[in-house]
């Protein structure tokens, strides 16, 4: 409290005058964080925004050097990995961290899930959550198809075929997402606008929503924590939480560090379209389970052709996990239920187990 | 009606936000038309030959192999099957657009993207795919290979 008890400097009465910087550390200094034994899922949130931020800085920098077109961007990438010092760095950190916000994101959801932060007051909370992991798979998958190679190539045919697939507007959508009637130079362009300017605006936007409801809900207890009636625990979260949320992120740091540095990022092949899609070609890990699946469903389910019957049931999974909080009476009236608990546990493991298939599979069987 | 003639005030502000709020409606429109517009791009002539004949001699194609050519903007495949036949398809895979080869320890077409099978008449016969592969008409006239569209298909 020493620092709060001096007397505020002239540049600080300036500045408080002009902007109310008081407002703001009274603010600061009421935010407080639950303590129980469940806390540590707190800083999964708070790491996946690091690695936004550390998205948004790596991704401005690449900006730099990238050529968005089909005849210059593989070229590109390979300059910036080869010439440009710290190129290969720059481009590692962005990958690597793409694949682990994705997984923090992941874990982040699924905590929340099974601890039941999405109950009342924090529906829309969860909803702008899971319209932040849609972008990000956006982000993933337009990211993907920027170095312009060989699997980057495929995956996107696939993917956006996948769209053209949906009934009604599918041959829209995969007209609109392509640029054309095929995967050209001209789908290029456009995922890098959406990658660059679309997708950043949008995950602004939500990002900023869902701070706010954290901000004016505060950390949501667990249902199972509230009902043991012991005395609720408390941490200020300036300085103590904060200090904690950034060991997480320098945690995130390391990891990232060591990720880009032993395992910087591939380039592979230029994409071509005139030779056949390589064998043991993947989407990014966190597809596979769809890709996976796509793979067992036979071409005919009940006379309806197996893709379609794959996409509109993960849109349906989809629509399911927006609704939760909707659908979860039992929670949301603040009653005891295991039926959502076991739904998200058995969403998990059809995720983990698929994944270990898609993986474990041979390529060419 | 009475009631509306006794008390001018809430249908002239009814009225004025009927107006403002139909203005507010046509100038969005007016400026989501265009975009939507925008965003889908126009169609382009896409090449419509029936016909192409390869930069491939018919002796370069070895029996039990296949390779991939350019049948305007898209992809085929000629195959020479273990008994000598020369046989094309479009290489565009039924189920998700991938492009297909073939694999001379089956000795038929394979998908790599999700594990689809084609036998050499083009018929899937495994994996997701729905339909058959666009079988085409393969001439070899002398020293050249024309592959054309089939009359039937």
């Amino acid at each position: 409290m020493s620092v709060a008890d001096k007397r505020p400097g002239r540049l600080w009465a300036w500045l408080d005058e002009r902007v109310g910087l008081a407002d703001l550390e009274k603010l600061a200094r009421k935010k407080q964080v639950p303590v129980h034994r469940h806390s540590i899922w707190y800083y999964l949130g708070g790491m996946t925004l690091f690695l936004f931020m550390v998205q948004v800085a790596t991704g401005i920098l690449l900006l730099l050097y990238y050529r968005p077109s089909a005849e210059e961007a593989y070229e590109s990438v390979q300059f910036l990995m080869a010439e440009v010092p710290f190129g290969w760095l720059v481009r590692s950190i962005h990958a690597w961290a793409a694949n682990l916000l994705v997984f923090t994101l992941f874990v982040h959801l699924f905590s929340v899930l099974l601890l039941k932060a999405y109950r009342p007051p924090r529906e829309v909370t969860w909803f702008s959550g899971v319209g932040l992991l849609a972008l990000a798979l956006g982000f993933g998958f337009t990211g993907y198809l920027l170095p312009w190679n060989e699997l980057a190539y495929f995956a996107t045919k696939v993917g956006t075929e996948i769209t053209g697939a949906v009934p009604g507007v599918g041959s829209f959508l995969g007209r609109l997402l392509r640029g054309g009637s095929e995967v050209t130079g001209a789908t290029l362009t456009r995922f890098y606008g959406i990658h660059v300017a679309i997708l950043p605006a949008l995950a602004g936007l939500l990002v900023g929503l869902h701070l706010y409801l954290v901000q004016k809900h505060g950390m949501s207890v667990p249902p199972a924590v509230e009902r043991s009636g012991a005395a609720p625990r408390v941490m200020p979260f300036v300085p103590n939480f904060l200090l904690r949320d950034l060991v997480g992120w320098l945690s995130a740091l390391a990891v990232l560090a060591v990720l880009a540095a032993y395992l910087p990022a591939e380039l592979g092949r230029k994409a071509d379209p005139f030779l056949p899609a390589p064998a043991g070609i993947r989407p990014e890990w966190y597809f596979v389970f769809m890709f996976q699946t796509l793979k067992y469903l036979p071409s005919y389910v009940l006379g309806i052709e197996g893709e379609i019957v794959g996409i509109v049931g993960f849109g349906l999974g989809g629509l399911f996990l927006l609704l939760i909080p909707i659908l979860d009476r039992r929670t949301a009236r603040g009653e005891p239920g295991r039926l959502f608990t076991w739904i998200g546990v058995a969403i998990i493991v059809y995720m983990v187990a698929l994944t270990y298939l898609g993986y474990a599979a041979s390529a060419t069987k | 009606m009475t009631e509306a003639t006794l008390e001018p005030g809430p249908s002239r502000r009814a009225f004025i936000n009927w107006f403002l709020g139909t203005s507010a409606g046509a100038f969005l429109l007016s400026v989501l038309y265009p975009i939507s517009r925008y965003l889908v791009p126009p169609e382009v002539g896409e090449s419509t030959a029936a016909t192409v004949t390869l930069a491939i001699k018919p002796e370069d194609v070895k029996p039990n192999t296949g390779q991939i050519f350019k049948f305007g903007s898209r992809p085929g495949i000629l195959i020479r099957t273990s008994a000598g036949e020369l046989r094309a398809f479009s290489a565009i895979c039924t189920h998700l657009n991938c492009t297909v080869q073939y694999r001379p320890d089956l000795s038929h077409v394979w998908c790599a993207c999700h594990n689809g099978h084609y036998d050499l008449n083009g018929k899937n016969i495994a994996g997701p795919p729905p339909r058959p592969l666009e079988a085409y008409t393969v001439n070899a006239r002398g020293n050249q290979i024309v592959v054309s569209k089939s009359a039937s298909a």
